[in-house]
């Protein structure tokens, strides 16, 4: 990649999500405003390399874009024509002054989010529309970011933005009444593609930390534009979460579990940030369970050491969670707090009343191990997990599960 | 722009509508007075039960004939609203207070709009 290439991919990732937000309030269709500023990212490659890159490239893309989209009309036959010709005002009406490349972008950010996250799209669908359009990746990124091939994501996109054409799913900030309901399904989104980035797959590691910035710089938009305690709960989470990453692999690219990881490789000055950022978003009073998740992220990334971790709060924090979601994932994780806490044979008891539910559910057998393991059930624990690693579809799990096994038959060989 | 929301639900299954059979025919009365009188209405009937449905097929020119329904499955169209709305936010709102949304399920449709 050239240097002028480098830069320009730099810009429209910077940009293309105002940019395509303003160009779609205006033309009312998605997949001119993507092609006009297509064209316009070809015009910035060959001009660009001529003149040098503009001072504000991301007002020169949304010009020249803005061009392209009028000459687009222009040549478009099918349109009608009264509308064409209003599209056509519009955009003509403020055209900017060109020669100074300077005018703000419009930002109609929050349109586009609602519009992508829309829940008469599929959820793979909402992914791939918002990372293409707010997040300015390429479907060939994309693709890479979700082991999928790009004729799939491509005809994933090419569906979501036909679907918002024929069905009429309106370019809008959703109604006072049915914001709170439409903005927990764009933070489900959000959250999804920040757990994609760490379901670890060997050798993916540097696609992967684009994915969870990428979903951070999202939550950061949707939380600029939109301010509301529970967006600002998902971004600490995700921001705490992803501030440990660095201890998450060992050099081989083995798994390191929370409980084993070298706490000097976290990043402490995000942590203290992001904590920051929660203890003024709980001054709001109206707490959700993305809060919550947040709060007991927090507790881990403030504890010196595992053993020193707070989980008497961490307990109360899963049982509140439940209040909101009465999940069993959630209820495993409070048993595992509890387990911690010491009440080793509460926490099993706790377990075993999950076991149907959970029968296939790869944690679940893996946390079970270590408690059976913990009250000295080791043969119980070996089948848990054996069952376990049966379940996981990740190798850097499989090896973690498998090295849990082997020592602890190492220790029950010795112990003989 | 027109959308079309149609209704499914199991044969027999106002009974078991939340208040009964009756509450859902009260129900269905206020509903179409409501989208009438907002202006939204521009059609609706309910069907008659599906032992009254024929289903035609025409293949190598020839015409046949089948009883019953097009799909046997458990919810079958019982009905359909035609209604004018702005998006399908709009659509999509008063489809969600079509009485069998609480015991069926609706589907809605924009209509298609042909090019001239």
């Amino acid at each position: 990649m050239s240097p002028i290439e480098a830069e320009l991919t730099r810009i429209v990732r910077a940009n293309s999500g105002q940019i395509l937000s303003a160009l779609i309030k205006t033309t009312q269709d998605f997949s001119l405003a993507q092609d006009a500023l297509q064209d316009a990212i070809a015009q910035a490659l060959t001009q660009w390399a001529d003149d040098g890159v503009p001072k504000n490239g991301g007002a020169w893309l949304y010009t020249s874009a803005r061009r392209r989209a009028i000459d687009r009309i222009r040549k478009e036959q099918r349109h009608h024509a009264d509308t064409t010709q209003q599209i056509l005002t519009d955009l003509l009406d403020d055209q900017p002054d060109i020669a100074e490349w300077e005018q703000d972008i419009p930002d109609e950010r929050l349109r586009l989010i609602f519009t992508c996250c829309h829940p008469a799209l599929n959820m793979d669908a909402q992914v791939a529309l918002t990372l293409r359009t707010l997040g300015g990746l390429s479907v060939r990124e994309i693709a890479r970011a979700f082991l999928a091939s790009e004729t799939t994501i491509g005809q994933r996109i090419t569906r979501a933005k036909q679907k918002i054409k024929s069905a009429k799913i309106p370019y809008e900030i959703p109604e006072q009444e049915d914001i709170q309901a439409r903005r927990d399904g764009v933070l489900k989104t959000i959250y999804l593609i920040f757990n994609e980035s760490y379901t670890a797959y060997e050798g993916q590691s540097l696609t992967r930390e684009d994915l969870a910035n990428e979903a951070i710089r999202l939550g950061a938009i949707l939380q600029k534009l939109d301010p509301n305690p529970e967006t600002s709960g998902l971004l600490c989470l995700m921001r705490l979460t992803h501030a440990r990453r660095a201890a998450r692999q060992d050099a081989d690219g083995n798994f390191v579990p929370l409980e084993k990881q070298d706490r000097t490789l976290w990043d402490h000055d995000e942590i203290s940030d992001a904590h920051a950022q929660l203890l003024t978003t709980f001054t709001k009073g109206q707490f959700g369970p993305f809060q919550i998740q947040a709060a007991i992220s927090a507790l881990h990334c403030l504890a010196e050491s595992w053993q020193e971790t707070d989980w008497q709060q961490i307990y109360a924090l899963y049982g509140a969670l439940a209040a909101y979601d009465p999940s069993p994932i959630i209820q495993l994780n409070q048993a595992v707090a509890l387990a911690n806490m010491g009440g080793l044979n509460k926490a099993l008891e706790q377990l075993n009343t999950l076991a149907a539910e959970l029968a296939h559910y790869q944690p679940f057998y893996a946390a079970r191990a270590d408690i059976l393991s913990r009250t000295g059930q080791e043969k119980l624990a070996q089948n848990d997990y054996d069952k376990a690693i049966e379940l996981s579809q990740n190798q850097v799990e499989k090896r973690f599960l498998f090295q849990m096994k082997s020592a602890l038959a190492a220790s029950l060989k010795k112990n003989k | 722009m027109q959308f079309m929301a149609l209704i499914y639900a199991a044969e027999g299954s106002a009974e078991h509508y939340p208040g009964g059979p009756d509450k859902m025919m009260a129900d269905y009365y206020a509903y179409t007075e409501e989208a009438k009188s907002a202006g939204v209405m521009v059609a609706g009937d309910a069907l008659q039960p599906i032992s009254t449905a024929t289903s035609i097929r025409e293949r190598d020119g020839k015409t046949s004939l089948t009883d019953g329904p097009f799909a046997e499955t458990k919810e079958q169209l019982g009905g359909y609203y035609l209604l004018e709305c702005k998006d399908l936010d709009e659509a999509i709102k008063w489809a969600g207070k079509i009485p069998t949304a609480k015991n069926g399920t609706i589907e809605v449709r924009p209509v298609m709009i042909w090019d001239q």
